[in-house]
């Protein structure tokens, strides 16, 4: 039967790639097999234009403890027995079209990635990216998305505990949702995704299969467009409820019965399909099932929906024959349904059958070999003139407008305090939060240790859309300064890269540039990428999103107690680390306060990695010494407002130091607005500490400048002079009020 | 003393109730919702916050039929101590073990965050040990928390002081601004007529070492053990 377009568009695979298809089976492949060949060899689950890019990424260090790609998530030796895993994974295109459950769904599923591993999820991070906030539908989407992300992560109670927002004209219609999990455990606990043991039984626990999210694969491979919405089917519905009960009872198998099963694994985009597929491929053997075995929630399903189905909250077990009983009663313990669905073989093909029939026969060869894309970049036109615009011919900022300019950057939409967001999610649940959301990382304890866990997410895609290799070393670099102001060692990343069409040239150069960026600054960092994921095709009507390579880092806090926050004491002494005070126009290159002040978006962004080590290692150092009281991450928004977060934190004014307040130099705007890297401000107590700071500065050949000192109710620095309430108005009621389209915000109105 | 803490399908603050609790030198068994056995009589029984059943038809209104709720309603009648947080607050009131409802919060939002609270009454084993005006900080995490009941019946808490706490300001204030959810008169706990249940949406085991934020919540527990040696549970 020849297949026609429409049908292969369905399964967004090529007529190249299906004559390829037919080459390997030399046969038409059934209609079940074409499915299932679509989804896997679908950009979403096959990477067939980022594999080839991956060998350039640091994959192994000391404390990496898995291979990546090889199991669901990265593993990480945590010392003393203990390991984390952790993994981002992304959500745009069904948040774009149902940003409840898009939004939802994907935290679920980056949930089930970590528990499958057998260890607990302990905590979520989410980076959002929208349009701007002054159009409606990007409202929408921005209070849904939070909306969705609150109401699984509240409801299984797992602690919502990072991120990041971004807003841009380049994300309108085709936000980014992009969701982390980092889960902890006993190494021992440690479970594999493979289906060893051929004779084993495969057991498909947890909600039924309905007709939901069918093609979900493929849909997130290819653009939006106005009938995208007519793909909601393709949007899957999560039931937090129901994966509590699988989290609970997955948790239960790997700490105390890992000896029951072979291995685990969720199911997640294309379903059943990729599922069993990966597990047989990872172990080397085949799977066998029958999908009238399969529970429905929907009748007359075909077995092509069967295997293609998205539903939610399900996990493929595959149980050591003798521990069958065993394991099925565990789950029914926890009041859910288990399955039998078929066996694991040793003859390495994908058998599909409905009762007596079989409808699909393929080779997991064939299956887990998507084609592989070269790219074909070239530099996008319009870049050079964007990096090389002259920032020097912008006026300066005019000392008696500063004041006001703080208070708009600080009630930006993009700089804007997230407590309107992180309020409304779950943030302690498990008692483990040490250092809450509002800083740099957040800090979970590993309790029974002394040690914790710090976790941050980054990308600046303004940056990585200017020069995609300096922008995404700079994501990583200010993943790593946010674990460091915590009191943390960075130790490796995930990376969840976001890109328009791989195949438009100008894109495939954003992409494989970001690549080369992320992999220079891991290695410079000692941060090696143990896991990751790839969501291309983030395009609408009117062009891709900004490159976005989100990073997730993770660090060690090695005395959980000694963490740091950005809030100073009273009286402390507030220094920049890494840079004096005054700072070039070059430093304005893709700010905010460029995009608001003089609506642009140019320049060269700029970072020297050697030196960003070197800062780093000041401040862990300083940290370990005994010498500071607070930390920020001196970045977006620059000095200024870094200072003024720190501050509005503690409840503190500024006032210039003893010695005179620091000379701000010839570019007023540069040097408070400024976002060049390689920064902290850092709160320091006693005065001996100052004097010890400034000497292993000199060790460490990092600049130092003092800035002032916390203390009072004003906040004054060089010409800026606000009382500190105003500021804190400024930032913690700036989204509410953008969201709420008003000048006053409702809450603040309300308690007023 | 010993705890019992329940756990009811989609429960989620079992294990920071245990640790809380160990935190003051009480131990705790989890108690699965389907077990129906008696506690013991000076065991204190906790029902954690979560989202039982999903909180799916309404808060609470699933898991009051749990077989273990038999053994909560026995233990209850009996004089025995039983502290029910955001959720468990909402299975008593469903299960009629305590009067009111809890309503969507008044911003139609999730919130977490710090919250206030002082205790509006001392007579109970709860709060006999808090210190009059003392303000305790302890944070809320519930979308539906905004506790109503018709007014005749917030007379009758109010004069026979069942009103374990009120959400206030950090000088003590009870005021508009300080309510994070709406809840008539400020409350955020109520008890049982005999002031052996308690009920209450904040979750002290949040606050119980300062690593964490602060350790008021402590204070309730304190309470608790305080006043179990002065007459046993039952003359409490």
């Amino acid at each position: 039967m020849p297949v026609d377009d429409h049908t292969l568009a369905q399964v967004a695979m090529s007529r190249a790639e299906y004559e390829r298809l037919l080459a390997m089976l030399d046969r038409e492949p059934t209609e079940v097999e074409l499915g299932m060949v679509g989804a896997l060899w679908s950009e979403h689950c096959g990477y067939k234009h980022t594999r080839p890019l991956f060998h350039h990424f640091p994959t192994s260090g000391p404390r990496v403890l898995t291979e990546v790609g090889a199991e669901n998530a990265g593993a990480i030796d945590l010392g003393d027995g203990w390991c984390a895993v952790f993994k981002m994974e992304s959500h745009n295109h069904p948040s774009a079209i149902e940003p409840y459950e898009g939004a939802a769904t994907g935290v679920g599923g980056i949930l089930r990635d970590i528990f499958a591993m057998g260890m607990r999820p302990v905590a979520l991070l989410d980076s959002l990216r929208f349009g701007p906030l002054d159009d409606a539908h990007n409202r929408h989407l921005f209070a849904g998305v939070v909306a969705g992300i609150g109401g699984y992560g509240n409801c299984i109670g797992v602690p919502t505990v990072g991120g990041e927002v971004q807003m841009d004209a380049a994300y309108s219609g085709n936000p980014l949702v992009n969701a982390m999990c980092v889960g902890v455990g006993r190494v021992e606990h440690l479970l594999s995704a493979a289906a060893r043991g051929p004779g084993n039984l495969l057991v498909l626990v947890g909600a039924d299969t309905g007709r939901d999210g069918i093609h979900g694969a493929t849909f997130a491979s290819v653009e939006l467009d106005e009938d995208s919405a007519e793909r909601r089917p393709a949007v899957q519905v999560g039931n937090p409820f129901m994966e509590k009960l699988l989290m609970e009872a997955c948790v239960e198998l790997a700490e105390h019965h890992g000896d029951w099963i072979e291995g685990l694994q969720d199911l997640g985009a294309a379903g059943l399909t990729s599922s069993a597929v990966e597990s047989a491929n990872r172990a080397g053997t085949g799977i066998d099932i029958d999908v009238a075995r399969v529970p429905r929630r929907e009748l007359h399903m075909t077995p092509y929906e069967v295997m293609l189905s998205e539903s939610q909250e399900r996990m493929l077990v595959i149980p050591k024959r003798e521990h069958l009983e065993d394991v099925l009663a565990l789950f029914r313990r926890w009041e859910l349904h288990a399955d039998v669905i078929g066996v694991v073989t040793d003859d390495r093909m994908a058998t599909i059958r409905d009762g007596d029939e079989v409808v699909a026969r393929i080779p997991i060869a064939v299956l887990s070999d998507p084609p592989q894309y070269d790219l074909e970049p070239a530099r996008p036109a319009g870049l050079d003139a964007r990096l090389s615009v002259d920032l020097t011919a912008f006026p300066d900022l005019a000392p008696e407008a500063a004041t006001a300019a703080l208070r708009d950057l600080l009630g930006s939409e993009n700089l804007a305090s997230r407590r309107w967001i992180f309020r409304q999610y779950d943030h302690q649940v498990q008692t483990n939060t040490v250092v809450a959301p509002g800083g740099d990382a957040a800090v979970i304890w590993l309790k029974g240790t002394d040690r914790g866990v710090a976790v941050a997410s980054d990308c600046n895609g303004r940056l990585v859309g200017l020069d995609p290799r300096v922008g995404a070393q700079i994501a990583v670099a200010e993943a790593a300064r946010n674990v460091v102001a915590v009191g943390g060692t960075p130790v490796a990343i995930t990376d969840c890269l976001n890109f328009g069409n791989p195949e438009r040239p100008e894109v495939a150069y954003e992409l494989e540039q970001s690549i080369l960026g992320l992999a220079d600054a891991c290695a410079a960092l000692g941060t090696p990428v143990v896991s990751g994921n790839a969501s291309l095709y983030n395009e609408t009507p009117t062009g891709a999103v900004l490159p976005t390579p989100t990073v997730g880092m993770l660090g060690i806090v090695d005395e959980v107690r000694r963490a740091l926050t950005i809030a100073p004491k009273d009286g402390d002494t507030l220094v920049l680390v890494g840079a004096e005070v005054p700072q070039s126009a070059d430093t304005l290159a893709g700010s905010e306060y460029l995009a608001r002040a003089h609506r642009t978006v140019a320049g060269r962004p700029h970072i020297d990695l050697d030196r960003e080590a070197r800062v780093q290692n000041f401040v862990r150092e300083a940290h370990a010494r005994w010498l500071l009281s607070a930390a920020h991450d001196c970045a977006d928004g620059g000095l200024a407002v870094t200072v003024a977060e720190s501050c509005i934190a503690a409840g503190l004014g500024l006032e210039p130091p003893e010695d005179g307040p620091p000379a701000l130099g010839p570019r007023l705007d540069a040097a408070l607005f400024g976002e060049a890297q390689s920064r902290f401000v850092v709160a320091v107590t006693e005065h001996q500490d100052l004097e010890g700071l400034r000497r292993l500065a000199g060790e460490y050949d990092v600049p130092l400048a003092v800035i002032g000192v916390a203390t009072g109710d004003r906040f004054r620095l060089g010409p800026l002079d606000a009382p500190i309430e105003t500021l804190r108005d400024a930032s913690e009621g700036g989204l509410g009020r953008i969201l709420a389209g008003s000048a006053a915000d409702p809450d603040v109105a309300r308690r007023a | 003393m010993r705890a019992a803490v329940l756990v009811f399908p989609g429960t989620w603050s079992d294990g920071d109730c245990v640790y809380a609790l160990s935190c003051v030198g009480i131990e705790s068994r989890r108690v699965w919702h389907r077990d129906a056995t008696p506690f013991d009589a000076d065991e204190l029984v906790v029902l954690p916050g979560g989202f039982s059943y999903g909180d799916y038809l309404r808060c609470g209104a699933i898991a009051r039929f749990s077989p273990v709720m038999d053994s909560v309603r026995r233990h209850a009648e009996a004089g025995g101590l039983v502290i029910g947080i955001c959720n468990g607050f909402q299975i008593l009131c469903e299960a009629g073990l305590l009067p009111g409802v809890l309503m969507r919060n008044d911003s139609l939002q999730f919130r977490c965050q710090p919250t206030h609270l002082v205790a509006a009454e001392h007579q109970s084993p709860f709060t006999r040990g808090i210190a009059r005006n003392r303000v305790l900080e302890v944070p809320i995490s519930h979308g539906e928390g905004n506790y109503f009941a018709d007014e005749a019946t917030l007379d009758a808490l109010e004069a026979a002081g069942r009103v374990a706490f009120r959400y206030c300001d950090h000088a003590g204030n009870v005021t508009p601004e300080a309510n994070p959810n709406g809840s008539l008169r400020n409350i955020a706990g109520v008890l049982s007529e005999g002031r052996n249940v308690l009920g209450m949406m904040p979750h002290p085991e949040r606050t119980c070492d300062p690593l964490l934020g602060g350790e008021d919540g402590n204070a309730i527990w304190l309470s608790i053990l305080s006043a179990v040696p002065l007459g046993g549970i039952m003359g409490a």
